[in-house]
């Protein structure tokens, strides 16, 4: 093989003619030639490679940004907000002294392709993020979406993607603290990964991405740059699978080192505390390509690379390879000169690498050399910020309204107290309502000693501080089905959903992320959703008065023309002022009164009943009210802080019957449960009206609790007493269920359906 | 004045600060070791935490054997001073020859984090003291490479000498005779894979027992020292 003559700027500006792949590397025509005209000339190899990355779906949102506005327009204002959409991942003052750093996102299609690596890498790429803010990354979650759970293929993605979760987090060292998974047909060839990390650090702490301070310094640290994941960003998380092979997008899966990040994470908290570095990036989706062009364009807007110097793992690497590297484990680090030095002799003792690359300039341009000549020569915000826009036509789907009266409430019902004792049983074995240990058994929980909730809690809960007991919750939820029956609505369930679930452990919600998992931009009916969904989150956090603080995007979740469910996932992050006061799910002692607060109504339409019992999908969503869900926050918090629960636990996928079966299952107790009076027993048993929370109240209390509700005007409604002596679901008039027939039928179904 | 313990961090290291906070919250006094420095700053006693050392490449606390801190750690050993080792640190241990036998992958192949009920089946160790033989306790174990394994010759001779620490109650990896902790001939040198650090405060472990741990080594340096 004959080595190829360097493509550098001069012989660029020397071949003005040449061809050049660019629809190869996913950009239209209109683009190339917007390239050229911000150029002047053609575009260098090394430089078509980096617009083509920085201006696919991934890195430019050009698809969703006219819509994600939204949020800036109407995240409510609130003093608690220190960074905000755009950066690496938003910031929460939680009290003077400490800040809250979360964000979620999706590593779907790597995680199809090689589901053990591909979900590693999510996990280790959200982590960076955190880091990159300054902060120590202290938790993971997970929120999973597969095919059918007795699908061949699941057997294969499943165990790889839960492995690969687990392997990340825990040889990182970071608590694995709750999540969901889900099954549903339309995840079959897009399983959804989304992985969430939150992390703490002192507000003086707060890092920039600005490379600033003409003469300063660019340091790579963190692992050799290799061939992997070369043009995993514009070819893998940017096109469509198609039916046929997915042979040649398996090498750009990237593979992940977890004991490296822990090194990167340690080295970077002593830089930081030392006051070494005036700028950080992490490197994602995108490599140096992305690092490069966002540092440089939010700082000075000048920098000079020597890429030489960039230590490679592999031989042979081009210029335009290295820039386009996905290798993981790897942080850009601005330091002035006067700390090159002490950052390097930090960086050694970690055993990290740590290699000057470059220094910022005043030139308003980023030029990367290549063993002394110009391989690119941009200006580093035409990359960074000023790719391109789209309008993407949008159709409200035609189906609709067809939807929209095939209501699960005309579905037949169990009617007999035995059918309706068998649909309890049989929904609690069905795959989203069995018990999920088998997964998050694979998972550390406990790493840090602070975990104060984990699975199978509503919401994960982690202590801050030992002294004073301040703690963060976090509940992470989504639901397809509901967003696909209205995409508006379903959104702000999820919301609501993750808002109530962070409520009920007796956190205050303060803020939101959110991962938005869709179908192809390309496809006007998939728009329709996106543009719904995004709305939908907006005005409900301008609503409930909490901000979107940064998130994701995933388009193109789609095989052919199938597109899975629109599905917003949503993370809710609140606050708690002591951990010790938190609330459990379970069922207190045997005696203590239990009681549903909110409305039952007849809501089944996208319900898990009627999908795990008539795989049936129609009708409108269960109706959201979030004046309701504020008020119902609000109180439980205060019951939380006065120590009035015993236990509680949000009502959502399985209604009622879910709820007690999960109760009963994790407290190993029994309830002794009457049905209001006139209360139809299957209506009531697995409606899936929103905004109720099954409560356990301490004896003694139960009066101020009835009060504290009736002065909000919630509805409290009586259910009956935890028994130890029943020891599982008695359903007085109707039927008993021993706690030992529960959990046969809760636990154990993916383990078997795996073949274990 | 407080016993000192030594928590050595290597790099991927991950429970140090867990081990620390136990230490604390026992009453005895947590000192940083660094796996690179080659001194013990005058500690009582060694405790080796759980994780990842070295990123566990080759096989796990292969190369942690050779760290700089583990020669001193070997030394002082067999000088008598205690040493703990708990799961990547026990892994250390049998690498370095400190224990007998071997950890290797769960039978089941699988990292599993669960509540492990244990019996504490001797208290004629330095580190068990404070438990009454026969004492059922509750850690955390969490771990993909546990499964205590040694040939039956050793096995016999351990049960014989009294160095089965701690046996599973409801084994969870395969363990050769439900063997969840061991400990040398002179019982100065103790190693476990289920996590008493991360049993020390009702708000965050399944129980508080293993305070136990803290208790019976600083017992036990007390008892030295009045000596």
């Amino acid at each position: 093989m004959t080595r190829q003559m360097l493509d550098t700027v001069g012989v660029a500006e020397a071949t003005p003619d040449e061809k050049q792949p660019y629809a190869e590397l996913g950009l239209a025509e209109d683009e190339y030639a917007r390239i050229r005209q911000i150029l002047g000339r053609r575009p260098t190899q090394s430089e078509l490679a980096m617009y083509s990355i920085m201006w696919s779906e991934h890195c430019s949102y050009k698809s969703s940004r006219v819509h994600l506005r939204q949020f800036g327009e109407k995240n409510p204002k609130t003093p608690r907000l220190l960074a905000g959409i755009g950066e690496n991942a938003g910031v929460v003052a939680i009290d003077e002294h400490l800040a809250v750093t979360f964000k979620v996102e999706s590593h779907n299609h790597p995680s199809f392709v090689e589901p053990k690596q591909g979900a590693a890498t999510g996990v280790g790429g959200i982590i960076r993020d955190i880091i990159a803010m300054g902060a120590r990354p202290i938790a993971v979650m997970d929120s999973l979406r597969f095919g059918e759970l007795s699908h061949p293929d699941t057997a294969r993605v499943l165990p790889g993607v839960v492995e690969g979760v687990g392997h990340y987090g825990n040889c990182v060292g970071l608590p694995n603290i709750g999540g969901e998974t889900f099954f549903d047909p339309c995840y079959q060839g897009n399983p959804l990964v989304n992985a969430l990390s939150v992390g703490v650090l002192p507000r003086e702490r707060l890092q920039s991405m600005q490379a600033s301070g003409v003469g300063n310094v660019v340091i790579l640290l963190g692992a050799k740059t290799g061939r992997d994941g070369i043009g995993g960003v514009s070819v893998l998380a940017s096109a469509t699978f198609s039916d046929e092979d997915d042979s040649d997008s398996r090498p750009s899966v990237q593979v992940g080192d977890p004991f490296t990040e822990k090194l990167l994470i340690e080295a970077c908290l002593e830089l930081f505390d030392s006051g070494l570095v005036e700028g950080i990036q992490d490197l994602g989706g995108a490599g140096l390509t992305c690092a490069l062009s966002e540092t440089a364009a939010a700082g000075d807007g000048g920098m000079h690379v020597d890429l030489e110097r960039v230590p490679l793992r592999a031989t042979g690497m081009e210029p335009h390879d290295i820039l386009a590297s996905e290798s993981q484990e790897r942080m850009l680090a601005i330091v002035a000169p006067a700390n090159v030095e002490q950052v390097l002799a930090r960086a050694r003792r970690w055993g990290l690498l740590a290699t000057a690359i470059g220094e910022v300039t005043d030139s308003g341009r980023l030029v990367i050399d290549y063993h002394g000549q110009a391989v690119v020569d941009v200006p580093p915000a035409s990359l960074a910020d000023e790719g391109p826009v789209y309008h993407r036509p949008i159709a409200e789907p035609n189906d609709l309204g067809l939807i929209a009266v095939d209501r699960a409430e005309t579905l037949p019902r169990p009617s007999t107290d035995e059918e309706i004792r068998r649909t309890v049983l049989d929904m609690a074995a069905s795959p989203n309502l069995c018990d999920k240990s088998w997964i998050t058994e694979q998972y550390d929980s406990s790493v840090f000693g602070n975990t104060v909730l984990g699975t199978p809690h509503d919401a994960g809960m982690v202590r801050l501080d030992e002294r004073t007991g301040v703690g963060i919750a976090i509940a992470l939820d989504g639901n397809g089905r509901y967003a696909r029956l209205d995409p508006y609505t379903g959104s702000q369930l999820a919301l609501a959903e993750a808002y109530r679930n962070v409520a009920v452990t007796g956190a205050t919600p303060i803020a939101v992320t959110d991962c938005l998992n869709f179908g192809s931009p390309e496809d006007p009916h998939v728009m329709w959703q996106f543009e719904r969904a995004v709305t939908g989150i907006a005005d409900g956090c301008q609503k409930l008065g909490i901000p979107v603080t940064g998130g994701n995007v995933s388009f193109y979740n789609q095989t052919g023309s199938e597109a899975i469910h629109p599905t917003p996932v949503i993370g809710v992050l609140g606050v708690i002022d002591d951990v010790s006061r938190r609330i459990p799910l379970g069922l207190g002692q045997s005696g203590d009164t239990i009681a549903l607060i909110g409305t039952t109504g007849e809501e089944l339409s996208g319900s898990e009943w009627a999908w795990a019992t008539h795989r049936h999908l129609g009708g409108v969503p269960p109706k959201v009210d979030l004046d309701h869900e504020m008020k119902l926050a609000e109180l439980l918090a205060r019951l939380a802080g006065n120590e009035q629960l015993a236990a509680a636990h949000d009502l959502s996928e399985g209604g009622l019957a879910q709820a007690l079966v999960e109760a009963i299952c994790n407290a190993g107790t029994g309830a002794n449960i009457l049905l209001p009076e006139g209360a139809d027993p299957f209506t009531y048993l697995f409606s899936e009206s929103t905004g109720r929370v099954l409560i356990v109240i301490p004896r003694g209390q139960e009066l101020a609790v009835r009060s504290a509700c009736e002065q909000r005007g919630l509805p409290i409604t009586p259910l009956g007493v935890v028994d130890a002596n029943t020891d599982g679901l008695h359903l007085r008039d109707h039927f008993d269920i021993p706690r030992a027939e529960l959990e046969a039928a809760w636990k154990g179904r993916i383990a078997a359906q795996l073949g274990e | 004045m407080s016993a000192r313990i030594g928590i050595v961090t290597f790099p991927g290291s991950l429970d140090d600060r867990d081990a620390a906070r136990a230490v604390r919250l026992g009453g005895a006094e947590p000192v940083a070791l660094w796996h690179d420095d080659a001194m013990l700053r005058s500690v009582d006693a060694v405790f080796l935490p759980g994780g990842f050392s070295y990123g566990d490449y080759l096989r796990c606390g292969a190369i942690a054997r050779f760290s700089e801190v583990m020669g001193l750690v070997r030394d002082a050993a067999g000088r008598g001073m205690p040493v703990l080792g708990v799961c990547n640190g026990f892994q250390v241990l049998c690498e370095s020859h400190l224990l007998p036998g071997a950890l290797v992958r769960n039978a089941h192949l699988r990292y599993r984090n669960r509540p492990a009920r244990l019996r504490v089946e001797t208290a004629a160790t330095a580190w068990t003291n404070a438990y009454a033989s026969g004492a059922e306790v509750v850690f955390p174990a969490k771990h993909g490479e546990g499964r205590y394994v040694a040939d039956e010759a050793t096995l016999d001779r351990l049960e014989a000498n009294g160095q089965v620490v701690f046996r599973y109650l409801d084994n969870p990896n395969g363990a050769m005779r439900d063997i969840a902790g061991v400990s040398n001939e002179a019982g100065n040198v103790v190693g476990l894979m289920p996590h008493p650090e991360h049993a020390v405060e009702a708000l965050t472990g399944p129980s508080t027992d293993g305070l136990g741990v803290v208790a019976s080594i600083t017992a036990y340096l007390n008892e030295g020292a009045a000596r």
